[in-house]
């Protein structure tokens, strides 16, 4: 028999059992629609945190205080003191480390901000433009603080939105003066919406010159970070090293265990990231595999079920001059066919639901949240259900075949 | 000519160890043309003889000889060829493809031959109308009587033309008059058209439609006889 009459054959025979290949259908569009929207937001999370890591840019070095955490008994560690305004100077000298483009020291807390009857609590940042530059948020209105402002201690404060709405609603906030913890500050600049870039969420925050929070809001001398710009990508592993060298020598370190400052490159935070999503992949796809599993039983269910009536058919079939290898053809072509329009049917919903959960989750989680449409779950889904559909609708159809037309058409 | 020859044909079936003789050495040969009634109480083994006859299941003893070859010089590919063009079975059960039509169901054999697809409907319709179903055609087998899916039976098993058919009772099912209307079909077969016709019945009266009849018994031949007086269902029908 040739091929394009298979190919009829077995859509006559789908056609005929209509609810039988709708079932079959309708578990291979559950397996591949589930496949495809938990990979999809897997892959959507990972990408927005990679993205706002990588919002720090490449080139930047985060020195912070404190040995690495191991664990939850070595966070204490995280709020020590080593690092102050002397380490900024010795770090800026050309011939303790060279590549620096340029660099700030943070100082974070959180404490409340009001205006008039308004008050929140937020972030409070003290740091330098060098912020603004690295966060890549500039202000809307009005300016940011000057290294001028630095040295002066100066009593200025650039607001994010969300503070801003907060505050100020609609009317303009710069010129205004407003209150950290007991002590006002006149707002220069207000800082347009941008949502969260890596850890700071840079819409619920306030930055002012790190001088004057030291001096006016926390009263210490150290700092909660130090940030680096390298001069280029290439340099980033070079000029970590020249700042560990120097730091340990003006910290008085000889052994390297006992550092008091712990270094984190972009690099390393993509490789920390990748790990955990990694292995939230793996836990989401498990989730989806099961889904994957019920489709395939349904599958499965349906094509046992059926298996009586087909092997009659069969019988039938090869009574009137079939040969085994036209039965399985035709079955084969049934396969294909209820995988393919379950295939389609599955990768179309999938997509229109990942990207529903796309939308919804910019909503709610970030606005940063992009829609991505994972090939390989695609390929899996579709992989997992042919399979499916192949063992357990030719594996019974190759035994029928080659039983005698008479035992196929006694079959029970 | 002699176009079947069987010799000492067994056939044992073996289901849970336990053994059933179906067939316990038989032994005839039916010449090109010929027309053969099978009889013979329930159980002797006539079904068995036919399905091992029409190659649609295997014989474990003895000899069987189609058209002057050994059944076991046949290849698989030689065997559904012969199936589908040399042989047409009409089986007890009618075994229709369920929810197909009249025209679908005739056309099946046909998607396993090498005719051209251009003339499967003519070939089709021709055989639907030789057992007078043509205003059946968009039937579903379902939605047929008895009778009718006995014609429809028929008619698949003549569609390629060929040489033998064997029937297997296929007037038990029937009243007599639609009995009567399949008898005068298969009888034309034989006499106008000069196809063998093997057919199992077990009523002496339907038996006497044949030039032959083979009785059997416990898997055995117990007489092997021609008609002296044959009937024919074409002079029933006018009366
Ligand atoms: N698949 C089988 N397995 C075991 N025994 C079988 C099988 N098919 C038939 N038999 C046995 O073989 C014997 C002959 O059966 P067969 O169907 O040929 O009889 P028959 O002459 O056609 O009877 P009937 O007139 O009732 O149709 C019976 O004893 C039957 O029980
Ligand atoms: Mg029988």
């Amino acid at each position: 028999m040739i091929l394009k009459h298979s190919f009829k054959t077995a859509v006559i025979g789908l056609k005929s059992h209509k609810s039988r290949s709708a079932l079959t259908i309708l578990g291979i569009v559950i397996g591949i629609t589930a496949i495809i929207l938990v990979m999809a937001v897997g892959r959507g999370a990972e990408n927005l945190i990679l993205d706002q890591i990588r919002g720090l840019g490449s080139r930047t070095i985060i020195i912070e205080p404190g040995r690495e955490p191991q664990g939850p008994s070595s966070f204490a560690e995280f709020f020590t003191d080593s690092l102050k305004q002397k380490d900024v100077d010795t770090l800026l000298k050309p011939t303790n480390v060279q590549g620096i483009k340029e660099l700030t020291p943070e100082v974070i807390l959180v404490t409340t901000v009001s205006y008039g009857n308004e008050s929140i609590r937020t972030n409070v940042i003290g740091s330098s433009y060098l912020m603004a530059k690295i966060l890549d948020i500039y202000p809307d209105k009005g300016t940011y603080f000057t290294d001028e402002d630095i040295r002066q201690k100066a009593s200025v404060v650039v607001i994010g939105s969300k503070i801003k709405e907060k505050l100020f609603g609609d009317s303009d906030a710069v010129g205004e003066k407003i209150k950290v913890k007991d002590r006002l500050y006149r707002v220069i600049g207000t800082l347009p919406q941008k949502g969260q870039v890596s850890l700071f969420n840079a819409d619920d925050m306030v930055v002012l010159p790190y001088t004057t929070v030291q001096q006016y809001i926390t009263g210490t001398n150290y700092f909660n970070s130090i940030i680096v710009q390298a001069e280029s990508e290439e340099i980033v592993s070079r000029v970590v090293k020249e700042i560990k060298l120097t730091l340990r020598e003006s910290h008085n370190i000889d052994d390297p265990e006992k550092d008091d400052f712990h270094i984190t490159t972009q690099a390393d935070a993509v490789e920390r990231v990748k790990m955990i999503t990694g292995i939230l992949t793996i836990l989401l796809v498990s989730v989806a595999a099961i889904s994957l599993l019920v489709g395939g039983v349904g599958i499965m269910n349906i094509m046992l079920v059926s298996v009586t009536e087909r092997t009659r058919e069969i019988g039938l079939r090869k009574s009137l001059g079939a040969t085994e290898k036209d039965i399985m053809q035709q079955f084969l072509f049934e396969a294909i066919i209820l995988t393919a329009i379950g295939g389609v049917i599955g990768i179309l919903l999938g997509a229109f639901f990942s990207f529903l959960t796309s939308l919804i989750l910019s909503q709610i989680v970030s606005l940063g949240w992009a829609f991505s449409f994972p090939i390989s779950a695609v390929l899996l889904g579709l992989g997992v259900s042919g399979f499916v559909g192949l063992v357990f609708g030719l594996y019974p159809a190759r035994q029928a075949s080659i039983k005698s037309p008479i035992e196929a058409l006694r079959y029970e | 000519m002699v176009i079947i020859e069987v010799t000492n044909l067994e056939k044992t079936y073996v289901n849970d160890g336990v053994e059933t003789h179906a067939l316990r050495g038989v032994s005839f040969s039916v010449n090109s043309g010929e027309f053969i009634a099978i009889m013979g109480p329930s159980g002797s083994g006539k079904s068995t003889l036919l399905h091992i006859l029409g190659f649609l299941d295997p014989h474990t003893g003895g000899e069987y000889k189609f058209d002057g070859k050994s059944i076991t010089d046949y290849s698989k590919q030689e065997i559904a060829k012969v199936r589908n063009k040399k042989m047409g079975f009409i089986f007890q059960a009618f075994n229709l493809l369920a929810r197909t039509t009249v025209l679908e169901n005739v056309k099946l054999p046909l998607l396993y031959s090498d005719v051209p697809e251009s003339k499967w409907n003519e070939l089709a319709l021709q055989a639907i109308e030789s057992v007078g179903l043509s205003h059946r055609i968009n039937h579903e087998s379902s939605q047929l009587s008895g009778g009718e899916k006995q014609r429809v039976a028929i008619a698949r098993a003549l569609v390629n033309n060929p040489q033998v058919i064997f029937a297997d009772e296929p007037t038990g099912n029937l009243d007599s008059k639609s009995g009567q209307v399949v008898m005068d079909i298969i009888q034309r077969l034989s006499e106008e058209q000069g196809r063998t016709v093997i057919l199992i019945t077990h009523e002496t009266y339907t038996a006497e439609h044949a030039e032959r009849i083979i009785t059997m018994r416990d898997g055995q031949i117990e007489s092997d006889k021609t008609v002296g007086q044959r009937h024919h269902a074409r002079e029933q029908f006018i009366k």
